[in-house]
């Protein structure tokens, strides 16, 4: 029977807040869009909240009314906003301890397809962490279009963790644009963990010298999993740094694209940009196309790129058995090693263990799908409700 | 007691015969050497033992503590108590040797119906073997042989050996690219651990190490075949004489 997909619906308000997603031990404050759609109740607790209270966070249609000034200052057309999508506007000088989490969920009972435009702006010299997290709360197929706009301005900081775990009849298709001015830095880790069909696209501008992007990304596949990786790096600005790190792993019939381009303006002198892809396909079946791209139209700069496909290593496969260690056992730790490493530079250490957790039980095929938010754990001891008004 | 009996083992690799009809006792207990040219099957050989699926055997036996084990996967074997220490240790990046040597050990303790080691007892255990050959650095924190230098991987070995507690363990061309001062510590990490209840079988292209580690016997693995078995006074010979004087 072919399902016809219609436009999600907005939930009920309490399935916003229903929704169990807490990283153990870590203390976030959560924004919710359920299907697409924000709930405006939930902000206003955030603002409550010590260290939230001059950060905006509403929907794109009440940033066109009230925050008209801040756009404009972005350049940011107001036509252009229309839908639903966030718009979190961090202020000059602000910094935030406590990491923000944006959770998209997909809820419904038939299939759906959700839309949502993002904005998300940080001031200068402000800094904040965001987890951004896509899931699907059960198996009903969904189709997303999402995309987000991220401005950084002036020495701002941005650490952004990107998690994708919808289910495999869904399909995914990020589209985000992070805009740099000067000595403004962006470090990203994106994970994606399960999907039928994942493309992201990413492209950066370094509009500002001495402006730094370190892109990580790691995809994990199987079945007849899709992902589609779109990297751009533009250095319109000299001085400016860019490193693009993807790993990923290939089971079954699974299929990975990585197209990473960098490209590198004629004004753009001592530019420094790296690019790595590394594969590992597990199967026959499994492939992966890569494809690296250097667009570079200055002579005085620093780039590489690198790609690999492969398998796992038979001699140290080999090593690790003649110590008794299992085969499985082998090529779940010769994995993990392989994942790990995309986690280095993130800087909030429970997230980064619980991250790690994530990837070990991805790769023993469990989190096919998640009931909940692939954060949330599934042993009581470890799950707990963060009560805002005590932060 | 015999501890492992190799019958009149035949082997190949992609067509290519290399071992051509192996005899060889080792019993509990002993220390052997193997000695012989290069390229002449002693990898070979010391592969075939642990478990190496590389290789097709054609012809032969392999019976350990009386078992056939031909049948037993790599890890099986290890859990049996057989252990190779590397010519060629492999570098494992991102997995710490901490990790590696915890994993290894609770595996064979499942294997043989144990719970996992306690914490506490891992680690003094871990700060124990690492006196044993001299290594001084944090283990949680580096990667399995990434960064180390030939010594430092030979050295590895013989901790990994400490840690594994094996009834035979095959050393192969453990000496390879040691200086005397690397040479003297694995030397004295592989006799420290000699029991009336486990053996070695030391594989080496020259004699000098045979004078830290003393044999038992000594064979010379030459075409495939072991042609001469005798004493410690063999190596000297061969050392005087060359490899070449086999032929006759």
């Amino acid at each position: 029977m072919n399902q016809e997909i219609i436009k999600a619906p907005r939930p009920r308000e309490e399935d916003f807040l229903n929704f169990e997603c807490n990283i153990p031990q870590l203390v976030t404050n959560r924004v919710v869009q359920a299907n697409g759609y924000f709930s405006e109740k939930n902000s206003v607790s955030i603002k409550e909240t010590k260290g939230f209270e001059d950060i905006i966070i509403t929907s794109v249609l009440n940033s066109k009314d009230k925050y008209k000034d801040i756009l404009n200052k972005y350049n940011i057309a107001l036509e252009s906003i229309d839908g639903n999508g966030l718009f979190i506007y961090i202020p000059d000088n602000k910094q935030v301890d406590i990491p923000l989490q944006m959770l998209d969920i997909i809820r419904a009972n038939f299939p759906v397809s959700i839309e949502t435009n993002n904005i998300i702006i940080l001031g200068r010299d402000s800094k904040l962490k965001l987890i951004h997290c896509d899931d699907s709360v059960n198996n009903n197929k969904s189709v997303s279009d999402i995309r987000s706009k991220f401005y950084l301005d002036k020495r701002a900081s941005l650490e952004y963790y990107k998690m994708e775990n919808i289910n495999n009849d869904s399909i995914i298709s990020i589209d985000s644009e992070f805009n740099l001015e000067q000595e403004a830095e962006l470090i990203t880790f994106w994970l994606s963990i399960n999907g039928g069909d994942i493309k992201n696209k990413l492209e950066v501008n370094l509009n500002g010298e001495y402006s730094k992007a370190d892109l990580n990304g790691l995809y994990l596949t199987d079945k007849e999993q899709i992902v589609d990786n779109k990297i751009k790096v533009n250095h319109h600005k000299p001085n400016c740094f860019s490193n693009q790190l993807y790993k990923g792993i290939l089971d079954d019939s699974a299929r990975g694209e990585f197209n990473g381009h960098v490209y590198v303006e004629k004004g753009a002198t001592k530019t420094i940009a790296y690019q790595n892809n590394k594969n590992i396909l597990l199967t026959d079946k499994a492939v992966v196309n890569t494809q690296p791209f250097l667009e570079i139209y200055n002579d005085d700069v620093k780039c590489s790129h690198g790609a690999t496909i492969g398998q796992l290593d038979d001699n140290a496969m080999f090593y690790l058995r003649s110590r008794g260690i299992s085969q499985r056992s082998s090529r779940m730790l010769l994995m993990y090693a392989f994942c790990n490493d995309i986690l280095l530079k993130a800087s909030i250490e429970e997230l980064k263990e619980r991250l790690g957790d994530i990837i070990k039980r991805r790769l023993h095929g469990e989190l096919s799908t998640c009931e909940n938010c692939v954060l949330h754990c599934s042993t009581p001891d470890l799950a707990f409700d963060i009560d805002l008004s005590k932060i | 007691m015999s501890l492992i009996e190799i019958k009149n083992l035949h082997a190949s690799i992609k067509g290519k015969e290399i071992l051509k009809g192996v005899n060889l006792t080792i019993n509990k207990g002993e220390v052997h050497a193997l000695m012989g040219p290069n390229g002449n099957g002693k990898s070979t050989l010391a592969g075939i033992i642990a478990g190496k699926e590389t290789f097709d055997i054609t012809q032969g036996e392999i019976l350990y503590n009386g078992k056939d084990i031909m049948g037993l996967s790599v890890e099986e074997r290890a859990c049996e108590g057989i252990f190779l220490g590397f010519q060629y240790p492999v570098e494992i990046p991102g997995v710490s040797i901490t990790n590696f040597m915890k994993t290894a050990i609770n595996e064979q303790r499942k294997h043989k119906g144990l719970d996992p080691i306690p914490a506490r007892e891992f680690m003094q255990m871990m700060e124990e073997k690492k006196k044993l050959v001299e290594m001084t650095t944090n283990l949680a924190n580096r990667s399995v042989n990434e960064g180390f230098s030939g010594g430092e991987k030979k050295r590895n070995e013989i901790f990994q050996m400490a840690m594994l507690n094996p009834t035979l363990a095959i050393l192969d061309e453990t000496d390879s690219g040691l200086d005397i001062d690397a040479l003297r510590i694995v030397a004295s990490g592989v006799n420290a651990l000699r029991s009336k209840d486990n053996s070695t079988l030391v594989i080496t292209h020259y004699q000098r190490l045979l004078d830290y580690i003393i044999p038992d016997y000594v064979h010379v693995l030459f075409e495939g075949k072991i042609v001469k078995s005798g004493t410690k006074e063999l190596a000297l010979e061969l050392e005087n004489k060359g490899y070449e004087w086999l032929r006759d």
